[in-house]
């Protein structure tokens, strides 16, 4: 048979880089630790006994007793500061070095994955994480408020009302909002993962990224400074909870983070091509 | 040139100032075992994964499999199997699914066959019995075992095997002997790089000798047994005596390498002349031993170096 004959379209190492990452105990146990957040803010919300008031608690924590949908809405919110950015940071940071450092790298080159195919795989499979983590906690979130306070309308953050199922809509595009708000980072830990042969270096200095611009993000005396950083759309989508949706800071979201993408999927992609492995 | 699997000229790489490979001129027939040798730190794994495509050389070039290094390195990669510097795997994957996963990144072959060729190749290395088994439970030896069925996952051209016999038992050892054996009588091509000298000159046909980032000899293994003579060995309690007799004959290198044993080399010269002359002048025996140089003896002349075993 000639090679042209058993070319199957591609698409079968993705398939098997997925498989081997949402199979992986690891990511397993990143998705539970996250879809424990919604479980304890609902749990908590129930057994205390007055609820909370207005502006008291996390965004969106006053609103959970009116509309299950909003326990995710709150979750997320406080996930994205730290919880989630460091499950993103283990697993763009182990994508790459985590093969080098078990051999795993060579034997795929030797394959032949192809260096560029290879770093295409990952990627894709790094952004499925970001969207598959913040969607878990959503549906979590979705299904254990509801269970506990119902399915009703709710109030938008401009004062009008959603129906119940516009609710759901928003939680959704939440979730995806927080997903694309992670890829700018996850390009960062894919590029420092081409850099070592140690997953855990990469994991750090890429939960390092995270930590450090939220900390310049809070100083109102690098103002200058704070729309180039890939934290500053992080906590951006309450428009998305306005009647009518706002779209402004979604834009904001998505022009931040494909620079962020661009520039060190870019580096990735020198480093790894060229990179020596000797791992 | 089409009769060469693997031909080098030139190749070089520096790591920083230290220069670990050095205008190495590697000639691979098709259709050969090559042993290639040398030294811990030689600079064997490093050409090894120069020619395989995963370290850039700084100077030279190399074909493999016709096609030039790197550029057109993957359409050869397919048709190559090597095992580079030890096995590795993801060690919470069983055997079997390890072996799907680098099939899975080949993309020039049909993948509805995958399953058959993964237990094929487990079959060929002995290990059908702990396929499922998670890699992390492996022992050293069935590691190593797992890392040659990669190899072996398709029909290849070109094995490379880097210690391939790293971690066997001597029945395993033995097996891998025999797996090549089998492997280079089907035609394949096999450069293998070993420190066991023994192991080498049992199955290979020609020989390569790497110090300090040289190619040092490069050769059949006739050739380089060759190139040294054939040497006799007496076990006797006259050793100045035996020593005279040896001289007297006009044989070269007589010494004493071990207590009551004068050794020289012999040559051309026949052996029952040597032998007569010893008895007629009175040395009592207690052996008399002729043997073509072993390969060990060649190395540590080639090299100046013994070899560690650590491998």
């Amino acid at each position: 048979m000639s090679p042209a004959e058993v070319r199957v379209p591609g698409g079968r190492l993705l398939r098997s880089e997925l498989r081997l990452l949402f199979r992986r105990r690891r990511t397993l146990a990143l998705l539970l630790a996250l879809v424990a957040i919604p479980v304890l803010v609902a749990v908590a919300v129930e057994v205390s006994s007055t609820p909370p008031g207005p502006g008291e608690g996390p965004p969106f924590l006053d609103q959970v007793t009116q509309s299950g949908a909003f326990v995710a809405a709150a979750s997320l919110v406080v996930a994205v500061p730290f919880f989630l950015p460091v499950t993103v940071a283990v697993v763009a940071g182990d994508a790459i070095a985590g093969e080098a450092g078990q051999g795993t790298l060579r034997y795929l080159l030797l394959a032949p994955a192809g260096r560029t195919r290879l770093l295409v795989v990952k990627v894709a499979a790094v952004a499925a994480f970001c969207f598959a983590a913040p969607a878990a906690m959503a549906l979590v979130g979705l299904v254990v408020g509801t269970a506990l306070f119902g399915f009703g309308d709710a109030a938008s953050l401009s004062g009008g009302i959603l129906d119940r199922w516009d609710v759901v809509l928003r939680v959704a595009l939440l979730a995806v909002y927080i997903g694309v708000a992670m890829l700018g980072l996850a390009a960062f830990g894919l590029f420092v993962s081409t850099l070592t042969d140690v997953p855990v270096g990469a994991m750090a200095a890429t939960v390092v990224l995270a930590v450090a611009a939220q900390i310049l993000g809070g100083l109102s005396q690098l103002d200058w400074l704070h729309p180039w950083l890939l934290t500053d759309t992080w906590l951006g989508f309450a428009d998305l909870l306005r009647t009518p949706v706002v779209w402004e800071s979604t834009l904001e979201n998505l022009r931040l983070q494909a620079g962020w993408v661009a520039v060190f999927l870019a580096l990735a992609w020198a480093r790894l091509t060229t990179k020596d492995v000797l791992s | 040139m089409a009769d060469l699997a693997v031909v080098s000229s030139g190749l070089t790489k520096r790591f920083g100032s230290q220069t670990v490979v050095d205008g190495v001129d590697l000639a691979v027939p098709t259709g050969a075992v090559y042993g290639f040798l040398g030294p811990n730190g030689s600079g064997k794994t490093t050409t090894l994964r120069m020619l395989l495509g995963l370290a850039a050389a700084d100077g030279g070039t190399a074909q493999v499999l016709g096609h030039a290094v790197p550029d057109s390195l993957g359409d050869a990669l397919p048709q190559i199997g090597a095992l580079v510097e030890g096995p590795a795997f993801y060690p919470y994957l069983s055997g079997a699914a390890n072996l799907a996963r680098l099939d899975a990144a080949d993309r020039s072959i049909d993948p509805r066959t995958r399953t058959h060729r993964v237990w094929t190749a487990l079959e060929r290395v002995g290990l059908t019995a702990a396929a499922g088994k998670k890699a992390k439970a492996y022992s050293l030896g069935m590691k190593q075992r797992l890392g040659i069925a990669g190899a072996l996952l398709r029909p290849r051209s070109l094995l490379v095997l880097d210690e391939p016999t790293n971690g066997l038992d001597p029945q395993g050892t033995r097996e891998v002997r025999a797996l090549v054996r089998s492997l280079a009588d089907d035609g394949t091509t096999v450069l293998v790089s070993s420190h066991l000298l023994a192991e080498v000159e049992q199955i290979c046909s020609h020989v390569g000798v790497m110090s300090r980032g040289r190619l040092i000899a490069q050769g059949t293994l006739e050739e380089f047994r060759a190139e040294s003579g054939r040497t006799v060995r007496v076990s006797t309690p006259d050793l100045a005596d035996a020593e005279a007799v040896l001289a007297g004959l006009g044989l070269v290198d007589v010494h004493r390498p071990d207590p009551g044993t004068v050794v020289a080399t012999l040559d051309d010269r026949p052996v029952e002349q040597v032998a007569s002359a010893l008895v007629v002048q009175g040395v009592r025996l207690r052996g008399f031993v002729v043997s073509t140089t072993s390969l060990e003896d060649r190395f540590v002349a080639l090299t100046g170096e013994g070899f560690d075993v650590a491998g």
